[in-house]
């Protein structure tokens, strides 16, 4: 039985940080959705969101209730200064040079913010308490159970947002640009919503994880991590991402513990990667993507 | 004014398909080779030492991946695994008393393999997915070399290099390195000017520029792009290798982190994609620029007496390659080499402007 309890604590409390995953790929999915751009920038934006909420909170004095918003909205427009600025004008360019530049952001932002707001982990300080829940013998995390639940709600927020006018219109620009911009969708501006939208989950994404693990540099690592979540789910499926990331979370951290009473320690860093790995193998187009993806 | 293009007939076929068509570009390069031949005369050791020796190496490394970025068209986030298959091949090779020209032929041939390996699955889709796939490669590879002792001989160790012997002489001279890292880089560059004009360079660019059309013609996309995956990652090992045996003389994980890698592609797009001279240049340019940044950064500090710490320091690098590559992708997409281009052009018929076409 206590093999039973190990493995369910390990499951649960993993698949809350997996939830925690989804949310920060939803932002890739998003994008992805819109306009089949790879948003490589999203692990930068996680970080800059969780920063702008510190910021706003300890510079700016802001109360926790009026924080978060702050920061969730400046993160709305700064997805979409990025796309304005940056890449309408890669439109009609290779693939190749639209992943380098999300990908230049990436790491200029990750240089950047500890550049302007110093290089200490901040801590942001949501007023949750840290007890673990216990039910029987398996301890639960509590603060990624109530971190886990909010992710959750922010992505059933997406997946009904997709059932809405505006959704809808996004929808639209993802399956066929020029279609759409023939029966008067904007689909510039759709796209710059869609990046909007990316922002606002780098928001959330960087307030839950600001408070877990605190508010640094690193908060861009999630990058990787969410990368794996995206693609296991498919790119282009809201609901793929939570599967995926639960997937992703679970075995983060159950398949580590055991490998390691095998003797192959540290393997925590690089599930993400091998799931990666495995996916673009064996189903590149994910659990619940669209099967059209160019092959060579 | 320079280029003088009076005069200049091709009266046979051999001399109209040179590299060098324009006396002044030939001359040019003469004076270039030979100021880098004879740079352990001209410059200080230290000039030759942290500068000229890491610029050489990494150009041959730039040359490689631009390879498969530039002519193929690839996207490649995980140069500097590569490398560090190179280097480590190369390192336990040599102490394994294999002799080191043999040992640089095996740190390519197992970079090229490992490579493959990747390529290949990556290979079957593209875009974003061989960015990601290549990305994961860096971390696993990463991880291998960090946790199996056999490699990395421990955790936080660092393997010295043996002293390097090339054809039976030691080389332990900064000036031998440099020469030798620099014929090494002569031949790199050498492949890579000619192989535009193979039927090997004209695939890749066929593949490149659109997949399926090429296929119609009868070149086949994924052979193609896993040659140029073969030839990229086995450049990147043998100059891996390099970089061990002649700068760093030692090699620990911490040389070759995903910040490497990004270096590389950031030399690439900012020296030009596709060009050779484009590499030497954004080799330059990368590596010397966070240099005189982090000097400059310093002195404003000491001049204003602001405290710096030591981690935003480190930080400067990352943000001047950021905004190095969004910069060029945004205003120079061909990057330097481009910038080289424009100033020749103007010069090739200087005053005569209007007959520029």
């Amino acid at each position: 039985m206590d093999f039973l309890y190990e493995l369910a604590e390990l499951s649960i409390n993993g698949a809350l940080v997996g939830l925690m995953y989804a949310l920060v790929a939803l932002g890739i999915v998003l994008v992805f959705k819109a306009s089949s751009v790879a948003n490589l920038a999203q692990g930068a934006l996680v970080m800059v969101g969780a920063y702008l909420t510190w910021a706003s909170m300890e510079l700016g004095g802001a109360p926790l209730w009026a924080a978060i918003p702050l920061g969730i909205i400046a993160m709305f427009f700064i997805g979409r200064g990025i796309e304005r600025v940056t890449l309408r004008r890669m439109i009609g360019q290779p693939v190749i040079m639209v992943i380098m530049l999300t990908l230049g952001l990436e790491i200029m932002l990750r240089g950047l913010a500890p550049a302007v707001f110093g290089p200490v982990k901040k801590r942001l300080d949501l007023g949750l308490d840290t007890a673990p829940i216990i039910i029987g013998p398996v301890f639960i995390d509590k603060a990624y159970l109530m971190t886990g639940v909010v992710a959750l709600a922010l992505v059933a927020l997406a997946a009904i947002f997709f059932g809405t006018r505006q959704g809808i219109m996004l929808r639209a620009v993802s399956d066929d640009q020029t279609a759409s911009w023939s029966v008067g969708i904007p689909v510039e501006r759709a796209i710059g919503i869609s990046w909007g939208l990316a922002g606002v989950a780098a928001a959330a994404a960087g307030i839950l994880w600001g408070s877990v693990q605190g508010v640094d540099w690193t908060l861009s690592l999630l990058l990787i991590k969410a990368l794996a979540v995206a693609i296991l789910g498919g790119l282009d499926s809201i609901a793929g991402v939570v599967i995926a990331g639960l997937v992703v979370g679970v075995l983060e951290n159950v398949a580590p513990v055991y490998l390691e009473r095998i003797g192959i320690a540290g393997t925590r860093d690089v599930v993400a990667s091998l799931v990666i790995l495995a996916t673009v193998i064996v189903r590149p187009y994910g659990l619940f993507g669209r099967e059209d993806i160019e092959r060579v | 004014m320079f280029y003088r293009l009076a005069g200049v007939r091709h009266t046979t076929y051999s001399s109209a398909r040179q590299l060098y068509p324009i006396p002044f570009d030939r001359y040019l390069l003469i004076a270039v080779v030979a100021v880098a031949v004879a740079a352990p005369f001209l410059f200080s050791p230290l000039a030759l030492n942290s500068y000229l020796l890491p610029w050489v190496i990494w150009s041959t490394a730039a040359l490689g991946l631009n390879l498969l970025m530039g002519w193929a068209g690839q996207v490649h986030l995980g140069y500097a695994a590569v490398m560090a298959i190179g280097a480590y091949t190369a390192i336990h090779s040599v102490r394994a008393g294999v002799p080191f020209e043999v040992a640089l032929i095996l740190a390519g041939l197992a970079s090229a393999a490992i490579g493959c390996v990747f390529g290949g699955a990556a290979l079957r889709v593209k875009g974003l997915y061989l960015a990601v796939t290549t990305l994961a490669m860096q971390s696993i590879v990463d991880w291998t070399i960090v946790h199996v002792p056999a490699i990395s001989g421990g955790s936080q160790a660092t393997l010295q290099a043996p002293t390097l012997q090339v054809l039976g002489w030691p080389i332990d001279t900064d000036a031998g390195r440099y020469w030798f890292a620099l014929a090494i880089c002569a031949v790199v560059t050498s492949f890579l000017l000619n192989v535009s004009r193979t039927s090997l360079g004209r695939a890749l660019v066929a593949v490149r520029e659109k997949d399926f059309a090429a296929a119609i013609i009868g070149v086949s996309p994924f052979k193609y792009k896993l040659l140029a995956f073969w030839c990229s990652s086995f450049i990147g090992g043998v100059a891996g290798a390099v970089l061990a045996f002649c700068y760093y003389r030692a090699v620990t994980p911490e040389q070759f982190h995903l910040e490497v890698s990004i270096q590389a592609v950031a030399m690439v797009i900012v020296g030009g994609l596709g060009s050779v001279l484009g590499s030497f240049f954004g080799a330059g340019l990368v590596l010397l620029a966070p240099i005189f940044l982090n000097n400059f950064v310093n002195a404003i500090a000491v001049a204003l007496s602001l405290p710096l710490h030591a981690e935003i320091i480190s930080h400067i690098p990352l943000v001047l390659y950021g905004a190095l590559i969004v910069g060029f992708l945004l205003y120079e997409p061909l990057g330097l080499a481009k910038v080289y281009d424009n100033v020749r052009n103007y010069f090739l018929v200087w005053p005569f402007r209007h007959a520029r076409h």
